[in-house]
């Protein structure tokens, strides 16, 4: 209900579920990833529908893409849905200077994916694969772009949870908040997963 | 209580501007869907006018695109979607025994998002031409080669932001039924109504997100020069009606299961009778749900998908006349041996039982795909879709006013012109579409904006036109109803129709703002009714008398509406040419949509800073209320 209904000063063991508004809080927003799957599994779609229509003269997969950059962007990727998972159970375990680290170590290799997939579509645009070349370029950019928006989003949105810790400390309101944020980093996570495979790996050898 | 937060809790105007209160909500998807409905009848109007005799030049051919496509936009996304907002918003939380919805701000958000994407949409007829493409938009018709100008822009960006309104609506949907149900308020036990809007909100979870990466793509290929529906760049316009499609079938049952829903309260109310086979409805309404995904293409049979692909969905989509005969002969059994009251309410519900079967049959004929290429895009199909969603959803919509408007507003609407309602609109409907069927038979195509004499089209269509100007009537005198009754005095009791089954009609009509003082033990199915039958005037309570906590109200759901508004805006005349003064500067630069953008997104910013404390309803002032209603 409020921050204040833990009277004794100590939070619950699972403080993300201690109210009823940080359970509608977690149960609304995994709903809403499930909008989000339907979302990036509409993207897949049209991406593999449109992936061999390269048109003449334009760069197909296996000319343009990199497997060690990806490589390392996942590779990247997956170690920040770790050090999200070490951000939980420090909240969990109630330590919020544990918790606040690893929440920054996730910021940063956030960062670090998005600068490499800037770097990326520059050199892919240099290369003459730009959004308006084919239609494989227009729903390549759509799917991966899509993904990127989200992650950029994570990293402004955890960057605010983060300040809001340490103006707030760990209650029962903003704990929830880290726990969503959580779920989200792994569900941009998972999406990538799908894209290395799909996207990569399939244009790679397909 | 030691901590009562100082909330500005304001009045007037800025009440309803900052609401997050469902039932304000409620009333205010009441008001913009019945302005939407004006809007979207006057044009349907004008397409009858039009067609009222072969060779009429009443409007111009382009003018007739325009008023198609936004009749169809219009009735689909801005009037029945929300008034079924409506009805849900104003009525679920009380059948479940909440005290709010999961998110009150979202509910504000989807809301004023819904109503900036509709608002943004009509724009259009101001800013040099409707979209014009057709409520499917399809491709390459709508891309730029065939649709220049701003029309289809319009259309893809209002509609993007009204869908944005529509999908947080079904999540917050979605949690409040699965995590605030009153004890004792099993699954298995809660009203057909709010099943049905639990089904439909996850209808919409799972349908929407397909239609905002369609028109992304449109948008893309549109104002980005994108390629996904440009054939001459390897686009693919069969791409388009398939996400379409996959979005646009569930849609459809989307529309249709609240009205299911409403139909099975107010026939089991009217009939002062248990609905029949409860839990064979449930089953229905989830079969249906599930179904309605799988049959998207049978809206491209003739597109040459081949015959096994037409064979499977011809199949999966007669499939579904299975559950819904269910839920027909369940009416019909709920009716039978009960005492039927012929209140307005339940009249609309009663048309509703022989008008949706006759538009399931001509369903399952279509679903029937050698056949449907004789159909296909003529006005069988037009006489087909209005059956399902005027002579279903819209007559529901009626039964469904009429049965809570009482518990919406404190009045109960008056019987006399109630029923006068009732009948000219159920005979100017079946006056309008049931000559449609023979018209498609007879080979009269959909969508075109006139016809040759002598083909046998002229009587038909001026029956047609007829019955669309008595519908129009039948809405008028439901206005006059709305008006006249809004000048009686407030003095509905909380149990009107006197046969209430369901936790709403155990309150005060309307609803306190906090809408149970305690909130109520549920002891079975038809709780309230289930109290009555032992002798008691009110539930059980589940909890002791106490001060309650409710959320503060909030100017930010409307101020991020405005900011994907202006955004909107400013994508569309990005491309445009405007010399090279400030204006191409703002636009060209997409400065415009950006600064639309971060009005948004510093709104979510400052949600996410500033925590809502809330207020606190005392129990001095609660009893207060009870006092004066006592």
């Amino acid at each position: 209900m409020s921050a204040h209904s833990h009277v004794d000063g100590k939070l619950p063991h699972e403080p993300e579920k201690a109210t009823l508004e940080g359970r509608n809080k977690v149960l609304g927003f995994w709903l809403f990833l499930g909008a989000e799957t339907v979302l990036f599994g509409t993207l897949f779609s049209a991406f593999l529908a449109l992936r061999h229509q390269v048109g003449d003269g334009n760069p197909s997969s296996q000319e343009l893409f990199e497997l060690s950059t990806t490589a390392w962007a996942t590779f990247i990727l997956l170690t920040s849905s770790l050090t999200s998972v070490f951000a939980i159970q420090a909240m969990h375990t109630n330590k919020v200077k544990s918790m606040i680290i690893w929440l920054v170590v996730t910021v940063l290799l956030g960062l670090g994916f998005l600068a490499l997939e800037v770097v990326e579509f520059a050199t892919y645009v240099d290369e003459g694969h730009k959004f308006s070349t084919s239609a494989f370029s227009s729903s390549f950019y759509t799917l991966v772009g899509f993904h990127g928006a989200h992650v950029l989003f994570g990293v402004l949105w955890i960057s605010i949870l983060i300040a809001q810790i340490f103006k707030k400390g760990l209650t029962v309101v903003t704990a929830p908040k880290i726990y969503v944020a959580g779920i989200y980093w792994h569900f941009i996570d998972v999406v990538w997963v799908f894209i290395f495979t799909v996207v990569y790996l399939m244009g790679k050898v397909g | 209580m030691a901590h009562a937060h100082k909330v500005k809790r304001y009045s007037g105007l800025m009440d309803w501007l900052t609401t997050v209160d469902h039932k304000k909500i409620g009333i205010l998807y009441l008001i913009a869907g019945g302005f939407f409905f004006l809007v979207g009848g006057l044009e349907a109007l004008l397409i009858r006018i039009q067609l009222w005799k072969p060779l009429n030049d009443f409007v111009a051919a382009h003018t007739y695109n325009e008023l198609l496509t936004m009749h169809g936009t219009t009735m689909i996304f801005l009037a029945a979607m929300p008034i079924i907002f409506a009805l849900m918003n104003a009525i679920v939380p009380l059948q479940i025994g909440a005290r709010d919805v999961a998110f009150p701000f979202v509910n504000a958000i989807g809301f004023w998002t819904f109503f900036a994407g509709g608002v943004l949409l009509n724009v259009s007829w101001f800013a040099g031409g409707a979209p014009d493409a057709g409520w499917t938009s399809y491709a390459p018709l709508a891309t730029n080669t065939f649709s220049g100008g701003h029309g289809v822009d319009y259309y893809v960006i209002g509609l993007q932001i009204a869908g944005i309104g529509t999908l947080v609506g079904g999540i917050n949907f979605l949690a409040t039924i699965i995590n605030m149900r009153a004890p004792g308020m099993s699954f298995m036990r809660m009203p057909m109504f709010t099943w049905t809007a639990f089904i439909t909100s996850a209808l919409i979870l799972f349908a929407f997100p397909a239609l905002t990466v369609g028109l992304v793509a449109m948008m893309f290929d549109r104002l980005f020069g994108g390629n996904f529906f440009e054939p001459t760049n390897g686009g693919n316009a069969v791409l388009w009606e398939h996400i379409f499609w996959i979005f646009g079938h569930p849609e459809v049952y989307i529309l249709i299961l609240p009205a299911f829903g409403v139909i099975s309260e107010v026939i089991s109310t009217f009939s002062r009778k248990r609905l029949f086979g409860y839990s064979s409805m449930v089953f229905a309404t989830v079969l249906i749900g599930f179904l309605g995904f799988m049959v998207w293409a049978h809206h491209m049979f003739t597109t040459g998908l081949g015959p096994v692909a037409n064979a499977l969905f011809s199949i999966a989509t007669m499939l579904i006349a299975v559950p819904t005969g269910i839920k027909i002969f369940n009416w019909l059994f709920t009716m039978w041996g009960g005492s039927i009251k012929f209140t307005t309410a339940n009249l609309f519900a009663i048309g509703f039982v022989p008008t949706f079967v006759m538009g399931g049959v001509t369903g399952v004929m279509l679903a029937a795909a050698p056949a449907d290429f004789q159909y296909h895009d003529s006005y069988f199909v037009v006489a087909h879709f209005h059956y399902v969603i005027v002579g279903g959803l819209i007559l529901g919509l009626f039964s469904g006013l009429y049965y809570w408007w009482p518990k919406m507003f404190g009045r109960v609407l008056h019987e006399g012109l109630g029923k006068l309602c009732f009948w000219t609109f159920f005979i100017g409907f079946h006056l309008t579409f049931f000559v449609q069927h023979f018209l498609g038979l007879m080979g009269m195509p959909r969508r075109v904006w006139t016809y040759l004499d002598g083909q046998g089209f002229n009587n038909l269509n001026m029956i047609s036109t007829v019955g669309a100007f008595l519908m129009g009537v039948g809405t008028i005198v439901f206005l006059l109803n709305v008006v006249i009754t809004s000048f009686k005095p407030r003095n509905a009791t909380n149990d009107p129709w006197e046969d209430g089954r369901t936790l709403e009609w155990s309150i005060p009509s309307p609803a306190p703002e906090y809408n149970f003082a305690q909130t109520p033990l549920v002891r079975g199915y038809d709780a309230f009714w289930k109290e009555k039958m032992e002798g008691k005037k009110e539930m059980l309570p589940a909890e002791p008398l106490g001060s309650i906590h409710m959320p503060s109200p909030s100017i930010l759901p409307l101020i991020m509406a405005v900011g994907l508004f202006i955004s909107g805006l400013g994508f569309m005349y990005g491309k445009g040419d405007y010399g090279d003064g400030f204006k191409a500067f703002l636009f060209n630069n997409h400065i415009v949509a950006i600064i639309g953008l971060a009005i948004t997104l510093a709104c979510m910013f400052l949600r996410s800073v500033i925590d809502d404390h809330g207020f606190h309803i005392e129990p001095d002032e609660i009893t207060g209320d009870k006092g004066v209603k006592a």
